[in-house]
């Protein structure tokens, strides 16, 4: 068959809405869009993983640890279906490592700021996993098989973390003055970069169109910051606390919540390597890999000589 | 108090479960492999579910209606009755994997037979506990056998983990005076005789790793009966921050 019919029976699945599969033909920049975007989700996942497991052996209860250390170790479950969907794409976890620890590949700049006090366990909860099920919860219609199939087990998961972050701060806010300013504080810094994480305006945003058009991008950025906005500033309203933005207000006529311009200074500055965790978050990942080299070199070389053992009495 | 000494007896368990608990936390994020920072938070988190369990019934035992969150976060190292080898620092993956190892190559056999405790609340401890302390040595003796008969990097760091911390495998299987009075009043186990299956569960799992058994039979102890290492000032430090900033509020 040649690469136009090919090309011609691909475009028509997608507009059956038929999942493309790891056999299937696929045109390269399909293959390279996807590798992209699925690991610089899977990266997230386990860079993500750090800023919370900051506060693990701080967290206030033994009930609040155990929660802790569950979600946590769900995200990295989520770095694992991510990379092993990736994997059916032709391409090694270890040479997307690499890739991450050189700057080369990126993840969610969300991760680039500090966790300082036990609420922002609470708001990265509530809202960066909100906003990260506002992007996800279309993904999971994806035109990719294993992509799709392996967001449907992380929105689960996410939305469950979403409502116990809403109720770490629920609790907070029900509580003593300090612990309410605590939230108030989280609330404060981590606002914006939550309105961040959906990436760049639509005028701006170089991939959107053609990612639409293959069905791996199902609402545009700023749809999904709209759609975002619109759900949380009634949740808010419900803590009891202010989300740090005066332009904020209900727009009759549009239906929709107006919010104030974005710092894309700041974004794109983060972006860059400038955030206040860049360094440190890559040093912890690059740390990690490269000190466990001889944990997984003993690991290979030991299956090595089983597997000789077994095959020398066979 | 009624039953002073099964209060203690309980602490002991709780202690142990949460320090270990607290320690391999520390690995979350970290891991030399994904799978295996999976695993180690997997076990941190049986073993928080463990401590809870334990809190709960030293609580109600000690009957002044206090929270496992009070016993955990408000009291002092002196008070704290867990063994020093799981106050321990990580070090490396080999060291981790080795102190995890004693550990579990006790606790499956403890809980195993204190199923059979006299108290029907311990019993039903240990029925929940045995399955997942099961899991753990069955990851962590595999490790020991993969590490030691690895690399030759990986063996030198299995030779020395195992140097550093067989001084405090000891601890935990010679008895206290809490744990001989229990024993003797049926709600304990006997450690002796588990001593002997710990013993040989040891020398074949590091047989099997090519690595050598130490010949000095010294244990450092106390942590027992609240004599510590400096570490667990550290670890209580960072575990208590929040409730001793902020006393008595709701999390």
């Amino acid at each position: 068959m040649d690469i136009k019919s090919l090309e011609d029976r691909f475009n028509e699945k997608i507009d059956k809405d038929i999942r493309i599969e790891p056999k299937d033909w696929m045109p390269e920049n399909y293959r390279k869009t996807l590798i992209r975007q699925i690991s610089q989700h899977a990266h997230s996942e386990i860079v993500g993983m750090l800023p919370e497991a900051n506060w693990i052996s701080r967290a206030p209860s033994l009930r609040r640890k155990a929660a802790a250390l569950a979600k946590v170790q769900d995200e990295a479950g989520h770095g694992l279906y991510l990379y092993s969907a990736c994997e059916t794409l032709g391409v090694e976890r270890d040479d997307l490592l690499k890739d991450l620890h050189s700057g080369k590949a990126k993840y969610s700049s969300i991760f680039n700021y500090p966790t300082l006090t036990w609420a922002d366990m609470g708001a990265i909860g509530w809202l960066v996993d909100g906003a990260a099920i506002m992007n996800q919860v279309p993904l999971c219609r994806a035109s990719y098989g294993p992509y799709a199939r392996a967001m449907v087990r992380v929105c689960k998961e996410e939305s469950f973390h979403q409502r116990q972050g809403f109720e770490i701060m629920l609790t907070l806010c029900k509580g003593s003055e300090e612990q309410k300013k605590m939230a108030q504080d989280a609330l404060n810094r981590w606002w914006w970069p939550s309105l961040m994480m959906f990436g760049p305006t639509d005028e701006a945003s170089t991939h959107t169109e053609q990612s639409m058009r293959w069905g791996i991008k199902r609402f545009t950025n700023d749809e999904l910051r709209q759609k975002f906005v619109d759900a949380t500033k009634p949740q808010a309203d419900l803590l009891g606390i202010s989300i740090p933005d005066e332009d904020l207000k209900w727009n009759e006529e549009r239906g929709h919540y107006d919010f104030g311009e974005i710092n894309w200074e700041e974004f794109f500055n983060v972006i860059k390597g400038n955030g206040p965790c860049n360094k440190q978050r890559i040093d912890a990942r690059k740390n990690a890999y490269d000190n466990g080299a001889w944990v997984r070199d003993a690991a290979a070389a030991y299956a090595e000589k089983k597997s000789k053992v077994k095959q020398e009495a066979a | 108090m009624k039953n002073q000494n099964l209060f203690h007896y309980t602490l002991q368990h709780a202690d142990n479960c949460l320090i270990l608990g607290q320690r391999l936390g520390e690995w979350c994020g970290h891991g030399p492999i994904l799978e295996q920072d999976i695993a180690m938070t997997n076990i941190s988190l049986d073993l928080i579910g463990q401590a809870r369990m334990w809190y709960q019934y030293a609580a109600e035992i000690q009957g002044e209606g206090k929270t496992e969150d009070d016993l955990a976060y408000l009291r002092d190292a002196w008070d704290y009755r867990n063994v020093l080898l799981v106050e321990q620092p990580n070090g490396d993956f080999a060291k981790t994997i080795f102190r995890q190892f004693l550990f579990d190559s006790y606790s499956c056999y403890f809980y195993e037979a204190l199923m059979n405790s006299s108290d029907e609340h311990l019993a039903a401890i240990a029925a929940k506990s045995h399955k997942e302390a099961l899991y753990h040595i069955k990851w962590s003796a595999d490790w020991v056998v993969r590490l030691g008969d690895g690399t030759e990097e990986s063996h030198e760091r299995m030779t020395a983990a195992v140097a550093e911390l067989w001084p405090y495998s000891g601890e935990l299987t010679k008895a206290n005076k809490t744990e001989a009075e229990a024993s003797k009043d049926g709600i304990g186990i006997d450690l002796q005789a588990l001593k002997e299956r710990r013993d040989a569960k040891i020398r074949e799992v590091l047989t099997e790793a090519a690595l050598t058994i130490p010949e000095s039979t010294y244990a450092h102890e106390g942590g027992k009966d609240g004599r510590h290492t400096e570490h667990l000032g550290y670890i209580l430090a960072d575990l208590q921050f929040l409730q001793r900033a902020y006393p008595g509020l709701e999390w």
